[in-house]
């Protein structure tokens, strides 16, 4: 079921990419999902403000390897950015 | 009964008056092909992320509509011929809704680890799917 990689106590199971034997290995502490911290249920496409802050300057989506977004949490937000740019709210591309 | 969301952007020359009996025309059509206006949203005079039709700026509307989904078909061909609507974008949202909807039940339903004590007594009068969701997880 998709709710169950949203559970916050399976997350932190996850969370560290400390793995593999090289101490040498530079280890970044893991960007949380602001969308779980913040329990959202539903992106909402309208709020352009919220969404804008997932917008580069160059107006595409920003990665969730950057973001470190939850992949749920990223594919509505994804859905919310493309609905948003139809309705003119946020930009197709910017230059 | 699904529920829509019915966003429509009017061109920014269109007088305040004339909106308003636009959005009441619109929603008689709604009205008249059985849906029900759940709620008339008007987010006011905005700027637009990029120019339609060479307007830079637009009025947005947004109807949260409860139907069988035929009506949409009607409206959208009335907004398509009507001249100050220069964009306009249907969503059904009561899918997204009830998935939220889970996604909050499932929260009250385990509550905090911390506060095991007070979620457990909310959760006593609650069906037994929820109990039996949690053994799952206590398995694991």
């Amino acid at each position: 079921m998709s709710s169950d990689s949203r559970n916050e106590s399976r997350r932190d199971d996850r969370g560290g990419r400390q793995g593999g034997g090289q101490g040498r290995r530079f280890v970044r502490a893991r960007k949380s999902c602001k969308f779980c911290a913040d329990k959202t249920d539903y992106i909402d496409y309208k709020d352009s403000r919220l969404l804008s802050g997932y917008i580069p300057e160059r107006g595409k989506i920003l990665p969730r390897r950057i973001s470190g977004t939850c992949a749920p949490h990223q594919r509505m937000l994804a859905t919310a950015i493309k609905r948003a740019r139809n309705a003119a709210l946020l930009p197709f591309a910017t230059d | 009964m699904r529920v829509y969301e019915i966003l429509f952007i009017v061109a920014p020359n269109v007088e305040e008056g004339d909106i308003e009996t636009l959005i009441t025309q619109l929603s008689d059509v709604l009205k008249n092909q059985g849906a029900q206006v759940a709620r008339v949203d008007r987010m006011g005079r905005r700027r637009l992320a990029y120019p339609i039709q060479k307007f830079n700026e637009g009025h947005y509307v947004v109807f949260t509509v409860e139907g069988t989904g035929s009506e949409i078909a009607e409206v959208e061909r009335r907004m398509r011929v009507a001249d100050p609507i220069i964009r306009y974008l249907t969503v059904r949202i009561d899918e997204d809704l009830k998935r939220a909807e889970k996604f909050r039940a499932r929260r009250a339903a385990h509550g905090a680890p911390s506060s095991g004590g007070s979620a457990r007594a909310g959760r006593a009068g609650e069906a037994a799917e929820a109990d039996e969701e949690e053994l799952e997880e206590e398995e694991e």
